[in-house]
């Protein structure tokens, strides 16, 4: 199912995030998808996060698939040129994956293999162009393809609380121009922030789901703060995050913030999606604290 | 080495607004410079009546040197609505960065060639990759100040206007955006998807 159906129907689509493990194993990963992830709409897979070598993305999605949820395949251009990026999209819609989420990706220096080659011959703009190539049946050469072309549900994001905001909107006007239909949002914690967002970002007149961590302690929320772009805690969260550390560990707070978020959010976002970062369990009562 | 050729004239001219200034750089001709083309070109647009003044010299990425050379000139640039510079990407960027306010085009591709390259101050960068895009950019190469040479637009990882990559480096698009932005020409960045052509320079290459 592609999930652009869903908020074509003006459903709220909820989504979550999972990263693939480094090494072969994905039975921890489906498990947990399973028990907590099932009642959501689909469910991200991430492709070499942060620049962290990974198993991929697709076999994970096809993993997912098998066990009946819907897998939305993150791609990036950070480790693959034109022909591989172009020849994993169709390999996807093979077997079956129909939702896609398209990033430029982080540069390689950020992650585990510093001296790795950052590709970036395409980015997240034009590898959406792509897919759209690739729906009328011919390559970004011009070739035709063989056969039905592949159909997806294509998606991006967008950054709201940069301090780059006006740069983001440019690139968010370029990414619909290239054909993104939904998008899906970095981490928010500043609900007035992400509302003054909306209001700019709503005539460009797609689905914009909002991005949402749950915070694990005062730390973690001020790590972000220094590291992480696009993502601001306010002072108050994270003096509610350290003022009782049992409860905070225990991801009563963070649950609480998340919810709080989404509440304050809902009316001005078609959707939510949380990156819930190893907290995947917490989903379920995040959802139900916003009343979702 | 470089070799620069004068992108398609159809290409400059809907670029063009108003009056213009041609500054011609003749640093690197030894190697190649499209001389004859471009004088054809100032001819049509004094014709045209539009050219508020030229002026043909060298080693325009040197920023004292370009100073030096335009003293005389600085009426005639203030008349001017463009600046077109028929230069490599370097002097280009050198004079867009001296006239910040100014919409300063790029007349020339610069293809790179291999063996000894030219003796530029290293405050500007040209990748040589033989299809300049500093008309779409404010006169600020997103190959070379971007980390990862981004042709349409900024990625997620700024942050505080940093690159994710360099915590003291400006991130390029973000100078892009508030050039453009103070320039009122962020139409600009409206312009078709960016495909890089990587053939171009090896191409040339094999000449
Ligand atoms: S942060 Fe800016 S300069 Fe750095 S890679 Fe991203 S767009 Fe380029």
């Amino acid at each position: 199912m592609r999930i652009t159906e869903l908020f074509d129907n003006g459903e709220f689509v909820v989504t979550a995030e999972v990263g693939p493990p480094k090494g072969i194993h994905v039975g921890h990963l489906v498990d947990e998808a399973k028990e907590y992830l099932s009642g959501i709409t689909a469910v991200n897979v991430t492709d070499n996060q942060s620049s962290v070598m990974r198993m991929g993305s697709l076999p994970t999605c096809v993993a997912l698939k098998n066990v009946g949820l819907t897998p939305i395949l993150q791609l990036t251009c950070r480790d693959r040129n034109r022909i591989a990026l172009q020849s994993e999209l169709l390999g996807a819609a093979m077997l079956g994956i129909e939702n896609i989420l398209c990033l430029t990706g982080d540069h390689t220096k950020m992650g585990d293999h510093p001296g790795a080659k950052p590709v970036f011959d395409l980015d997240s703009v034009s590898l959406l162009h792509t897919a759209c190539q690739l729906e009328k049946g011919v390559d970004l050469s011009g070739q035709a393809l063989v056969g039905e072309p592949p159909k997806f549900a294509k998606g991006a994001v967008v950054s709201p609380c940069s301090n780059s905001v006006d740069a983001q909107l440019v690139k968010m006007e370029r990414k619909v121009m290239a054909g993104a239909e939904y998008f899906q949002t970095q981490a928010v914690f500043d609900s007035e922030k992400f509302i003054r967002f909306m209001e700019k970002a709503k005539q460009f007149g797609k689905p914009v789901q909002l991005g949402v961590i749950i915070p694990k302690s005062a730390g973690m929320a001020k790590f972000m703060n220094n590291h992480v772009a696009g993502v601001h805690v306010p002072q108050r969260m994270i003096d509610a995050l350290a003022a009782d550390k049992e409860r905070a560990k225990a991801g009563i707070t963070g649950v609480e913030i998340a919810a709080q978020i989404i509440k304050e959010c809902r009316p001005y976002c078609q959707g939510v999606h949380i990156m819930a970062l190893g907290w995947e369990a917490k989903v379920p009562e995040v959802l139900k604290l916003a009343g979702i | 080495m470089l070799i620069t050729e004068l992108k398609n004239k159809e290409v400059i001219q809907c670029q063009l607004r108003g009056k213009v200034f041609v500054l011609v750089c003749h640093g690197c001709k030894e190697v190649h410079f499209p001389e004859q083309e471009a004088e054809e070109l100032i001819q049509e647009l004094s014709a045209a009546g539009s050219v508020t003044g030229t002026l043909v010299t060298d080693y325009i990425c040197n920023p004292e040197i370009l100073t030096q050379r335009l003293q005389k000139h600085e009426a005639a640039i203030g008349d001017a609505d463009t600046l077109l510079v028929l230069s490599c990407g370097v002097g280009v960027q050198t004079a867009a960065d001296k006239y910040p306010g100014k919409r300063v085009i790029p007349g020339c591709d610069t293809y790179r060639l291999p063996g000894f390259q030219g003796v530029t101050p290293l405050q500007y960068d040209c990748q040589q990759c033989g299809e300049c895009y500093l008309n779409l950019t404010g006169g600020i190469c997103p190959l070379t100040a971007c980390s990862k040479s981004l042709v349409n637009g900024q990625c997620g990882g700024a942050k505080n206007g940093k690159c994710e990559v360099d915590p003291n480096m400006d991130c390029g698009w973000e100078r892009i955006q508030k050039r453009l932005e103070s320039l009122g020409r962020l139409d600009a960045l409206k312009c078709p998807v960016q495909l890089r052509n990587y053939a171009t320079d090896s191409e040339l290459d094999k000449e």
